[in-house]
């Protein structure tokens, strides 16, 4: 009950997918795809939302009843997130309401920076970690610089054969090395994938 | 002060106190993180609240009255009894029916990662560029199989390989970089132009 019935479900399920990407049969495509699974997918996936809404809740609960270090920071997350969520539920979310005054002014505006902060971050760290001490890392800086360089008008200035090498690094060397990364990727994924259906990979279930 | 300027403003302070990290860890730049983590989960609940529960479940079940979603939407809820110590179980069966995607993935995942790909590798090698893609894709696959010592003139080929993942990773840390710089040029521009353009 605890552990078999799950698994049923998913070896079961698992081989109806199976039939479903081999078979354009009314039965497969439209009765279970169309008619069981969307519905089902749709309204059993809004309550995951919560799991993240309680599990981030707790966490900063917690924080601020052992007074955890910085924990006066999560006033600001309690703060914002009642803030938006009373804007979005009671005053909508069409253009020009609170909610989205919110997204555009506050939100957007600090994950764009956030993220615009992670290009000194990674010159810092590739500046360490690309000294030239290697053949290997050598070949890694260079091109690196060079498709760097090819994407700006410094580069065309230093030498009008910049691009051209930069495209020819992206559609060569870069193509094969993703290329046999991606097979590898897939392999992998198709084995583990293969283990869940089969029941012999149950860690998805936990313990006990 | 206008509408937008004061919306500018507000934009510019959240930005400036997200950059101030650049000097050192600072309160402002902490509750603007934490801000950024509430606003974000706010608005994820929202939108999952307005355009996935409220169409696929609130009006397909009372409006629609296709109750059999019902079995689903309980389901659903099974997922928050990950919290408990004693029904944790409980959770294993929406788990469960989003893990039989699984069925699907290894056709498509043979389909998308392998066989095309492998169509694409063996083309016929009319180029040396081919010469030299179809060369790299097989080094790069021996380099990741450890059933075959790497050593003698095979260590060689596979060697090859790490080469053609340098470059590779050379070049999409060169383009990660640069999508990062043009985000921070976004946001020197909003700065620059939106916000002390106006206040001039």
């Amino acid at each position: 009950m605890k552990k078999t019935i799950p698994l049923l479900i998913v070896i079961l399920g698992g081989l109806v997918w199976v039939a479903w990407a081999f078979s354009p049969h009314y039965v497969l495509q439209e009765v279970f795809y169309n008619q069981f699974y969307l519905p089902w997918a749709y309204a059993s996936s809004s309550f995951g939302m919560l799991l993240g809404v309680i599990s981030l809740t707790m966490m900063h609960t917690n924080k601020i009843k052992r007074r955890a270090p910085k924990w006066q920071y999560s006033y600001f997350f309690f703060g914002s997130f009642l803030i938006t969520c009373i804007a979005g539920f009671v005053g909508g979310i069409q253009k020009g309401s609170l909610f989205m005054w919110m997204f555009e002014n506050v939100q957007m505006p600090m994950s764009a920076t956030m993220f615009s902060l992670l290009a000194f971050y990674m010159a810092s760290a590739a500046y360490k970690a690309f000294r030239a001490r290697s053949p290997e890392a050598t070949v890694l800086l260079v091109a690196a610089i060079v498709v760097m360089l090819a994407q700006v008008p410094l580069g065309v200035k230093i030498s009008r054969h910049l691009p051209a090498i930069s495209q020819w690094i992206l559609d060569v060397p870069n193509l094969a090395s993703k290329r046999g990364i991606m097979l590898g990727v897939g392999l992998g994924s198709v084995a583990t994938s293969l283990k869940i259906l089969l029941g012999i990979e149950r860690s998805y279930l936990g313990g006990d | 002060m206008s509408f937008e300027l004061f919306s500018n403003l507000v934009g510019a302070f959240f930005t400036l106190c997200i950059f101030s990290f650049l000097y050192k860890d600072n309160p402002f730049y902490q509750a603007a993180e934490q801000m950024l983590v509430g606003i974000s989960l706010g608005y994820g609940l929202v939108y999952t609240y307005n355009r996935v529960f409220v169409p696929y479940v609130w009006q397909t079940i009372v409006i629609k009255h296709q109750f059999v979603l019902i079995i689903p939407a309980i389901m659903g809820i099974l997922y928050l009894f990950r919290f408990s110590r004693k029904l944790a179980w409980l959770s294993r069966y929406p788990i469960a029916f989003s893990m039989m995607g699984v069925g699907m993935a290894v056709p498509m995942g043979i389909h998308a990662s392998i066989l095309v790909q492998m169509r694409q590798a063996m083309v016929p090698i009319e180029t040396v560029n081919l010469f030299l893609i179809f060369v790299g894709t097989i080094a790069v696959l021996l380099y990741f199989f450890f059933s075959k010592a790497h050593s003698g003139v095979y260590g060689k080929f596979v060697n090859v390989g790490k080469w053609y993942m340098m470059i590779g990773f050379g070049a999409s840390f060169g383009l990660t970089v640069m999508a990062r710089i043009s985000l921070l040029i976004g946001r020197i521009q909003f700065l620059v132009n939106d916000v002390f353009g106006i206040l001039k």
